[in-house]
């Protein structure tokens, strides 16, 4: 198999008197979609922040990028590596147009200072048509798009800076069905593109379509890893809420996490 | 009704390249004149209303006045005019820029008084060159606006207050300059009584007309066929000529006009060149773009790796400066500087101007040329109402009904933007 490109292990990270990690392991292969869940306060955003670079982890823990140790101390070191992060707010400036947000902060500029605004549309059009994405036109300004489109375009300007890793808070949160679908097309076609996609959702329906592994935080504990093709709805739902929290449970998560963790090393 | 032109749906996998941009909910502009006119309908009701209001307001103002006073179109009152409107109009200029920060900047007055001040104050008390003067006022002009920026985006002080003490603080500091000498005269022949006395002869005047129109061509020219070299969709030559038509016409107009008076006004020139020269910054350039961003959401812009305090300083560093540039203005005009300079209604004219014009209070929205627009829209009311000899109380009272109008045009617009979905910003 090939090495993760991102693998963290023992990480833990401790707010005052609240650990909100303990120990996590945590990997995204290439070319997979990892869904990241647990119920609020779980610590998945701590975890996405720790990843990001937001919030440092604590020292004790192992992060390591494509197999070589690295360290994460800012959000600018993680972009740097290749991560990504697609926070639920998107930050979009709702008066510039599509192109204007796309590369907004990482403007195309022909010499000193002054836009190049043809190159910046054609690499925009090419973007958004390797995407398959359909916006209706790219001088509009973003206030006037869908909210998944909206989500598009926010997931398509992270994509600008090339990353490997992709982290997607809640993106289909406010969603409609169809919209819904759109985004998950566009995680499918992520995936289908050799990036490792972590995926934030509440919503069991889009982690089963479209993720390869779900990994259960409860209480700041890794509760579980499972390949979701061979796990059922009820057992993930059961490592969520902590009712998997009795010896039978517990045995038969052991033996699914052995079963991957034996994967892993093939 | 509504002739909106659909464009037919085409978005299969058989045409991947048009699909992926082409959208069948989108409305497409017929490359005709009537495909405009169904455009522009289109937008205006969607709330872009763009400059159309205050050109109808202006050509209204124009034919009432002329229709009650028949000096009011003469070439000499209309040359009158561009001069008396680049003062204010230069501190209209700074407004924009902080307005599309989303803020605003109650202190462009005092600061143009205290500019006025130190000009005075060095020329006559002290008799350095005049050129020394107004660089010195325009320095002074940029600290003061660094000062404010700094305090505003470092020490998060609301901007409002930052300025609202600026407005008390540096009117007071024209006061203490200018000492016991109520009023300060300058010299009529220097430099800084020129940059209002000069004309330009005819030629000229048309020799800039053509110039505009040439690099206006040749460079929208350039963009359109490298668009159409990059696959983009792009205006036909027609109508980058029509385009080119609409410019020239106020041009062509503007200076047959002055140049049956003595000639184009330096005023004026020095005036619309700061304006054309900040929509060039504001649209063209990396700065302009963070400006924007910075009004449009400045958490984004944040997260986008822009330097928002820095930004922010600038800005309120250029409102400053020009803010100075036009107190000089003001010396020039009136031949002296006095405590007064700056303190009257000058503040309240050039964020009215702003609005007028067509930039949007809530930030974010709006462009250069609203300086210009709005400048003409208050000075011209002003210049017809001296006309008729009305009172100052009768000026002050349309002032105020012409700048509620724009406010309220602004906010409906705001809110037809939004429930057609193009933005509330």
């Amino acid at each position: 198999m090939s090495t993760p490109v991102l693998e963290l292990s023992g990480i833990s990270k401790t707010f005052g008197a609240v650990k909100a990690l303990s120990e996590v392991d945590f990997h995204v292969d290439p070319g997979e979609v990892v869904a990241l869940l647990g119920d609020n306060g779980a610590g998945k955003s701590t975890l996405v922040k720790v990843i990001a670079g937001a919030h440092p982890a604590d020292s004790g823990g192992v992060i390591s990028w494509d197999g070589d140790p690295v360290t994460i101390g800012a959000p600018s070191d993680a972009q740097r590596l290749g991560i990504a992060t697609i926070y639920q707010d998107l930050a979009l400036c709702d008066n510039l147009d599509i192109v204007g947000n796309l590369f907004l902060g990482n403007e195309r500029l022909h010499f000193p200072g002054t836009l190049d605004e043809v190159e910046m549309e054609r690499r925009a059009v090419e973007l958004l048509d390797s995407l398959s994405v359909s916006i209706p036109s790219l001088r509009v300004p973003v206030a006037s798009l869908s909210g998944g489109q909206r989500q598009i375009i926010a997931i398509a300007r992270s994509l600008l800076g090339q990353p490997r890793v992709v982290m997607l808070d809640e993106p289909t949160a406010a969603l409609g069905v169809a919209q819904t679908a759109q985004v998950l097309d566009l995680i499918e076609r992520l995936r289908d593109q050799g990036l490792g996609v972590v995926l934030i959702s509440h919503n069991m329906a889009d982690v089963r379509a479209v993720a390869d592994r779900a990994v259960v935080l409860r209480l700041g504990r890794t509760a579980g890893d499972f390949p979701i093709a061979e796990t059922s709805y009820e057992e993930i739902v059961a490592a969520i809420t902590g009712a998997a929290d009795n010896p039978v449970t517990r045995r038969s998560t052991r033996t699914g996490s052995s079963a991957t963790a034996t994967k892993d090393k093939e | 009704m509504s002739q909106q032109t659909h464009v037919p749906n085409s978005v299969d996998g058989a045409q991947p390249q048009d699909g992926a941009r082409r959208d069948p909910r989108l409305l497409t502009t017929v490359a005709s004149p009537s495909g405009w006119l169904q455009a522009l309908r289109r937008n205006i009701r969607g709330g872009e209303l763009g400059p159309l209001p205050v050109i109808v307001g202006l050509l209204l103002i124009g034919l009432v006045f002329q229709s009650m006073n028949d000096r009011f179109l003469s070439p000499q009152n209309l040359s009158n005019l561009t001069v008396q409107i680049a003062a204010v109009g230069l501190m209209t200029t700074g407004v924009i820029m902080v307005l599309l920060l989303g803020e605003i900047d109650l202190s462009v007055g005092s600061v143009s008084g205290l500019a006025a001040g130190v000009v005075a104050v060095l020329a006559v008390r002290y008799g350095t060159s005049e050129w020394v003067a107004i660089g010195a006022a325009v320095g002074v002009g940029l600290l003061v606006g660094l000062i404010h920026g700094f305090i505003f985006a470092k020490m998060g002080v609301p901007a409002f207050v930052v300025t609202l003490a600026g407005l008390l603080g540096w009117q007071g500091v024209h006061l203490n300059l200018m000492g016991s000498d109520g009023s300060i005269n300058t010299s009529s022949t220097g430099p800084i009584a020129m940059l209002t006395q000069t004309y330009f002869v005819p030629v000229v005047g048309w020799a800039l007309v053509l110039l505009t129109l040439a690099l206006y061509l040749v460079s929208v020219l350039t963009v359109e066929r490298k668009r159409s070299g990059a696959g983009l969709p792009h205006k036909s030559l027609v109508e980058v000529l029509f385009r080119a038509g609409l410019l020239a016409l106020p041009l062509v107009g503007g200076v047959w006009i002055l140049n049956q008076y003595k000639g184009v006004p330096l005023a004026f020139l020095i005036f619309v060149g700061f304006v054309v020269m900040l929509d060039l910054v504001l649209r063209k350039t990396r700065y302009g773009r963070m400006v924007y961003a910075v009004g449009g959401s400045s958490e984004a812009a944040r997260r986008a790796g822009i330097n928002v305090d820095l930004i922010r300083i600038s800005v309120f560093g250029i409102a400053s400066t020009l803010a100075a540039l036009g107190g000089v203005m003001l010396v020039s005009r009136n031949f002296a500087a006095s405590v007064s300079t700056g303190g009257g209604a000058e503040l309240m004219m050039a964020i009215a101007a702003a609005v007028i014009g067509g930039t949007s209070l809530f930030g974010g929205r709006g462009n250069a040329y609203s300086a210009l627009l709005g400048g003409l829209v208050l000075g011209a009311i002003t210049s017809g109402l001296l006309l008729l000899q009305m009172d100052t109380s009768v000026r002050f009272m349309i002032t105020a009904a012409v700048l509620l109008i724009a406010v309220i045009l602004d906010a409906i617009s705001r809110r037809g933007r939004k429930t057609h979905a193009r933005g509330g910003a």
